[in-house]
């Protein structure tokens, strides 16, 4: 378990948190128990097939699994009442391992009515076009990414390091309080890896949470977790500090296998 | 008698539509399956009325309730005043239905106890095929690995004249006999589920089949039992101006599984001969029937002359949850072929499969392609049909997809590529693809074109002649099918498409 | 068929009426309306019987059963609804058909000075009369096509659009058939000749809009010939009422080298079909051609394409989309040959649709026949609800299912908007898709947490 600082405000509690596939009703997650405070970063190993990618998953309401037992409160609210695009409003942002193409639909209008669906829930106006194509463009280069390349659809024919650019794009746009990162790491070569690690950091602070899944270590080289979980088997196995990685790292997971369910 | 020793001598271990050891010689001849074996047939008059139904149902001895559904099914036909289904894509001059015998057997005292009965006539016929029927005998020196033992049901004209490893099916409580073998001894199983996937109003060359049928293969596979061996049905025609109507049912219970294997030859003959049969499958729940046809029936001369008429109701109903059926076939032969292999999909999470080559050559007509019904929720079918058109050939393939409203989930995917081979050919695709649930998806795909030049030149530059550069990208092409066959029908399959392909180039 | 009588009893007295109307009738056309009724007379409206293979999944029994009058009477519209429905921009050509009759004072002037005539057929000079009269019905083949007969026989006026050689720089040519609110259920016969001469270029944009909103029929046909290298763009907007009949015939006939782009939007009607046959006749003859349509409550929409390679060297390139809400049906048909001889034909074919609720329905049947071996074909079908991971993805964006469906098919569509290249058009339909899109349910395969 992440410890608590008494005087730190948890923003997400995740308690015995059960969950399978829908159509197969193949359990996932077994019981997990974690803990993210305001401003906190936490990295979730593990590895594949540890249900770490569900977890994320789960938090931010993909259909395609069904939670089973356990609570998860974002804010002090149930999240888990909530539909997907409702937790968003609220400030969970997930970023796809695998982001969805959607043809035809244009990235600017696409990120614009987010960004006024957020708004509208804060009972705010909706943005002005020409403030927001400030922030847009200022968002694009700030990733690196090529700017045509944002005049197409959503996702078509962009490139694995593409998709997860756009991916940081729509982050730095939703400002969000909570940020889930999937895998965010995979597929990146190093220009791109450092580019999307110092998106993270530059929005690390008091008023932001992320929760990121990583398989591999390099990821945190570059964005320093606060806690690092190792999740195997749908549990919790361990927790620690950053340097909980880098042991990870030498020593593989097969040790951590054999001593699943007693986590500590 | 010939004598035992000769027949294992002959003995061929696997069976053979073509020799898998196909001389050069064999290759030029033009259908070497052309010969007609002189025996004494009996054979009723031509004609088709209530009275030769009933002649046929007598020698059958067949119940009572058998003869009424054959009656209701001859009426039925007659109502329709011999209109043929005209929307197929295929031509050929009117068919006299009352100058057709509708029953030819090779005459024989009671039918054969054992296989030392069967006419020797007849064994020699089918090993001249290259068909064992008579069981395989673990010989010195064969080693396990030897080719995979296939029990098979040899129907000659129309009547079933041997069926060979009874003893091993048996002892799992598998029935795999003749249908009017069947009839007796598993009559409620017959009466349950004859007609009930293809009735007999279904079209009208079932309902002339219904009327008349005369043989064919039917095997129960019962609950929770893996058929350990392959079941194989051989297909000849022998006697002149006789139509072949066989029914086939094949029934797996519940967690039954069967592999079917279907061969067909016949002799050259200068007229049509016409061949309409029905097979109807059923599986119930999590059981699987995978049938495979290697379909090689006379095609006629190079000016189009003669040829099988091969107008074929084949239809599965995959009736119980998670099962699946599975179409594989190899269609080389035949004047005109009018075939769909269909799968009503009504069980949740059933499974209907079709793959299918279609080659036609000289003056063939293939209109050929499945329906796949989608009833059950999480239903899926996949079609992948490979056409190759030669010289004046025609081929077309016809495939219907319906997704019905309960379908929930329901996936389809098809895919149909042909191949053209020469100017005076044709290749066409009609699909009919209805869809009538959100949740459904449905992928339909669809090519057409010769042989890329490209892949020509770069087998010849290989050093292949052109014909063989054009089996090899052609075999290529069917690859995916050949895949689906067992291993020896694939052989065989392949070696036929060769035999087909002949003289099609240059 | 003994319906058939009554019915077309009622086209016979229309016609006879309609004849003695004509004050002065050319011989010619006389002749070509009697050919029409005869023909009609024959044929009347198919039925779906089995073995019609051609109207197997549309039945125009509703259509065939009803009464529909001739409108005798010209109905006067105003300009200012005209141009609130239709895609209007003054620097365009307009000719303005109220109910198939031409209605001059909202019509943009005839241009026939030393150029290209735009106008109405029933208005020609000796000179248009025998230009009208090479191709007029010519190509239409009224004999065996019961709309086209009819059609034929209340011939009167229409559009006729004739471009010299090499004429370019046209102002895009608007036809707006508009269906006026009549006392009675009518009927509106639109007619359009299109002669391209040789290398010509224009655009052309037919609007079939409607001031009414009970049950009528507009049985149009079109004739397009495009002689050597002449290049169309050519768009159809349908926009009928939602009780309305539609049915429209267009026989396109390409030369040597020549393009037709053709673009088409169908929204409305009880049951529409829009019947296009492309003869690809000479070498370099190239057609693309492009379809949305989109349905709701009980509508049928029924794209009937069919595609000659008459030649060596032709190309042809269909895609449609559909998007299907409530109990409604689409029908998509679309028949590629090509001929024997005709090599080095190129075809692509292609029907994508959206199904947004439990009660919609598609038929899709993209064929082809070939005869002949150097071709390159290729034809796909697809059919479903809009991507569920799509849905999800969007939501957690924080856009709620129906915007994120909204979306969905609004970039769906917009392949087929985003070709329009004519700006006034596809400014209008961005807009008028966006209101009129339908609405929809949206159901998970999985329920969700």
């Amino acid at each position: 378990m992440a410890s608590t600082n008494g005087t730190k405000q948890p923003l997400l509690e995740v308690r015995g948190l059960r969950a399978a596939v829908t159509a197969t009703g193949q359990e996932i997650l077994k019981g997990v128990d974690l803990t993210v405070n305001v401003g906190e970063v936490h990295a979730v190993m593990g590895p594949n097939g540890s249900g770490k990618s569900t977890l994320v998953n789960v938090i931010a309401g993909r259909p395609d699994f069904a939670v089973t037992a356990g609570q998860v409160h974002y804010a002090g609210q149930d999240l888990l009442a909530m539909l997907p695009d409702r937790r968003a409003r609220e400030g969970v942002f997930l970023a796809f391992q695998y982001p969805v193409e959607l043809p035809g639909v244009r990235p600017w209008q696409f990120m614009k009515a987010s960004v006024d669906a957020l708004r509208k829930h804060r009972g705010l106006p909706e943005i002005g076009a020409r403030e927001f194509d400030a922030m847009f463009k200022a968002a694009v280069k700030e990733m690196e990414m090529d700017a045509d390349l944002m005049k197409r659809s959503v996702n078509e024919g962009f490139s694995g390091g593409e998709k997860k650019r756009n991916e940081m794009i729509q982050l730095a746009l939703m400002e969000p309080r909570l940020a889930l990162l999937d895998e965010t790491d995979s597929g990146l070569d190093i220009d791109a890896l450092k580019t999307v690690a110092a998106g993270v950091n530059k929005r690390r602070g008091p008023e932001r949470s992320v929760l990121l899944v990583t398989h591999y270590q390099r990821l945190l080289g570059y964005i320093t977790p606060d806690f690092v979980h190792v999740l195997v088997d749908g549990r919790i196995a361990l927790s620690g500090g950053p340097e909980l990685a880098h042991e990870l790292e030498a020593k593989g997971y097969d040790w951590l296998k054999e001593s699943a369910g007693t986590a500590r | 008698m010939v004598p035992r020793q000769a027949l294992e001598a002959n003995l061929v271990t696997a069976p053979k539509v073509i020799s898998r050891t196909s001389t050069s010689d064999d290759l030029a001849r033009e259908y070497k399956w052309g010969f007609v074996t002189e025996i004494e047939s009996e054979i009723i008059p031509k004609g088709l009325n209530e009275e030769v139904v009933r002649i046929i149902s007598r020698k059958k001895e067949e119940p009572e309730w058998l003869l009424e559904w054959r009656l209701k099914a001859l009426r039925h036909f007659l109502s329709l005043n011999y209109e043929e289904p005209k929307w197929a894509k295929v031509s050929h001059p009117p068919i006299d239905f009352q100058d057709i015998h509708y029953y030819a057997a090779p005459v024989k005292q009671a039918g054969p106890k054992s296989l030392e009965e069967v006419d020797p006539q007849l064994l020699e016929t089918f090993n001249k095929l290259g068909i064992p029927i008579q069981e395989q005998k673990r010989l010195a020196g064969v080693t396990e690995e030897g080719p995979s033992k296939v029990a098979v049901d040899a129907v000659f004209d129309s009547i079933s004249v041997a069926t060979t490893y009874q003893k091993t099916l048996e002892e799992k409580g598998i029935i795999f006999c003749s249908v009017s073998e069947a009839v007796k001894k598993a009559p409620d199983i017959v009466r349950k589920y004859l007609g009930s996937v293809v009735p007999y109003t279904d079209n009208f060359y079932a309902a002339l089949n219904s009327a008349v049928f005369s043989d064919g293969s039917f095997v129960y596979i019962p609950k929770g039992v893996r058929c350990p061996i392959e079941l194989m049905t051989y297909f000849r025609i022998n006697s002149a101006n006789t139509g072949q109507f066989e029914r086939t049912l094949i029934i797996a219970d519940e967690g039954a599984y069967v592999s079917y294997l279907e061969g067909c030859t016949a002799p050259i003959r200068k007229t049509s001969q016409l061949h309409a049969a029905v097979v109807e499958l059923v599986t119930l729940d999590n059981a699987e029937i995978k049938y495979s046809t290697l379909q090689n029936w006379y095609p006629g001369d190079k000016q189009g002359n003669g040829g099988v008429y091969n107008f074929v109701t084949k239809r599965g109903k995959a009736l119980g949850k998670n099962s699946k059926i599975s179409w594989t076939q190899v269609e080389t032969g035949s004047a005109i072929t009018w075939k769909y292999p269909s799968v009503i999909l009504q069980g949740d999470n059933s499974t209907g499969e079709f793959y299918s080559v279609a080659l036609v050559n000289n003056y063939q007509q293939a209109d050929t392609g499945t329906k796949m019904i989608h009833i059950g929720k999480n239903t899926k079918s996949t079609i992948v049909a490979k056409g190759i058109s030669a010289g004046h050939g025609q081929s077309t393939y016809r495939g219907q997809v319906q997704i019905m409203p309960t379908a929930d989930n329901a996936t389809n995917f098809t895919q149909c590529d042909s191949l053209l081979i020469g100017d005076k050919c044709g290749a066409h695709t009609v699909p009919y693809i209805e869809v009538r649930n959100p949740t459904a998806r449905m992928e339909h795909e669809a090519s057409t074109s010769k042989v890329s030049d490209d892949q020509l030149f770069y087998c010849l530059q290989r050093g292949l002649d052109p014909e063989e550069a054009h089996y090899v990208i052609i075999n290529g092409f069917c690859r995916g099918i050949f895949k689906e066959l067992p291993f020896e029908f694939a052989m065989e399959a392949s070696q036929l498409l060769r035999v087909s392909l002949e003289g099609t180039v240059g | 068929m003994t319906q058939t009588a009554t019915r077309y009893d009622r086209y016979q007295a229309d016609f006879v009426h309609f004849q003695k109307s004509l004050s002065n009738g050319d011989a010619w056309l006389n002749e070509m309306r009697q050919a029409g009724v005869e023909s009609f007379s024959k044929l009347c409206f198919p039925t779906a019987i089995r073995g019609n293979e051609d109207w197997r999944f549309t039945n125009v029994g509703p259509i065939a059963n009803r009464q529909f009058a001739y409108p005798f009477e010209q109905a006067s519209v105003d300009a200012a609804q005209v141009k609130a429905l239709s895609p209007w921009d003054d620097g365009w050509v307009n000719l303005v058909f109220v109910d198939g009759r031409f209605d001059q004072g909202l019509s943009t002037p005839a241009m026939n000075r030393k150029g290209p005539y735009i106008g109405n057929l029933a208005a020609l000079s000796a000179a248009g009369q025998a230009a009208a009269r090479q191709h007029l019905g010519r190509h239409v083949d009224a004999a065996k096509n019961g709309f086209a007969a009819v059609n034929t026989a209340f011939v009167r006026d229409g559009a006729f659009v004739a471009l010299p050689d090499g004429a370019a720089d046209l102002p895009p040519v608007h036809l707006v058939f508009v269906a006026s609110r009549r006392p009675q259920p009518s009927v509106a016969y639109p007619r359009i000749l299109v002669v391209a001469g040789r290398n010509s270029k224009a655009t052309l944009l037919e609007s079939y809009v409607t001031l009414a909103d009970g049950a009528y029929f507009t049985d149009g046909v079109a004739e397009v010939i495009l002689q050597e290298g002449a290049q169309m763009q050519h768009y159809r907007l349908m926009r009928e009422a939602a009780e309305a009949f539609h049915i429209g015939t267009t026989q396109v006939r390409q030369e040597k080298d020549s393009t037709f782009t053709s673009i088409s939007f169908a929204r409305g009607a009880a049951i529409a079909r829009n019947q296009l046959h492309v003869a690809l006749d000479a070498p370099g003859a190239s057609c693309f051609i492009n379809g949305l349509y989109l349905t709701d409550g009980t509508q049928h929409i029924d794209n009937n394409i069919n595609i000659d390679h008459l030649k060596p060297h032709t190309t042809s390139d269909l895609y449609f989309k559909g998007i299907l809400a409530d109990r409604s049906r689409a029908v998509f048909s679309g028949r590629v040959i090509v001929h024997k001889d005709a090599q080095k034909a190129y075809a692509l074919q292609s029907d994508k649709n959206l199904l947004l609720s439990d009660g919609a329905r598609i038929n899709t049947k993209p064929s082809l026949e070939i005869y002949a071996d150097d071709v390159q074909c290729k034809h796909g079908a697809t059919a479903g609800a809009v991507a569920e991971e799509a849905i999800f993805y969007m939501q957690a964006r924080g856009l709620d299912v129906e915007t994120a469906t909204m979306y969905l098919v609004q970039g769906f569509a917009r392949e087929v908007i985003d070709q329009i290249k004519l700006d006034g058009f596809r400014q209008y339909l961005e807009l008028y898709f966006i209101e009129s899109l339908p609405k929809y349910q949206f159901r998970s395969k999985n329920q969700g947490p």
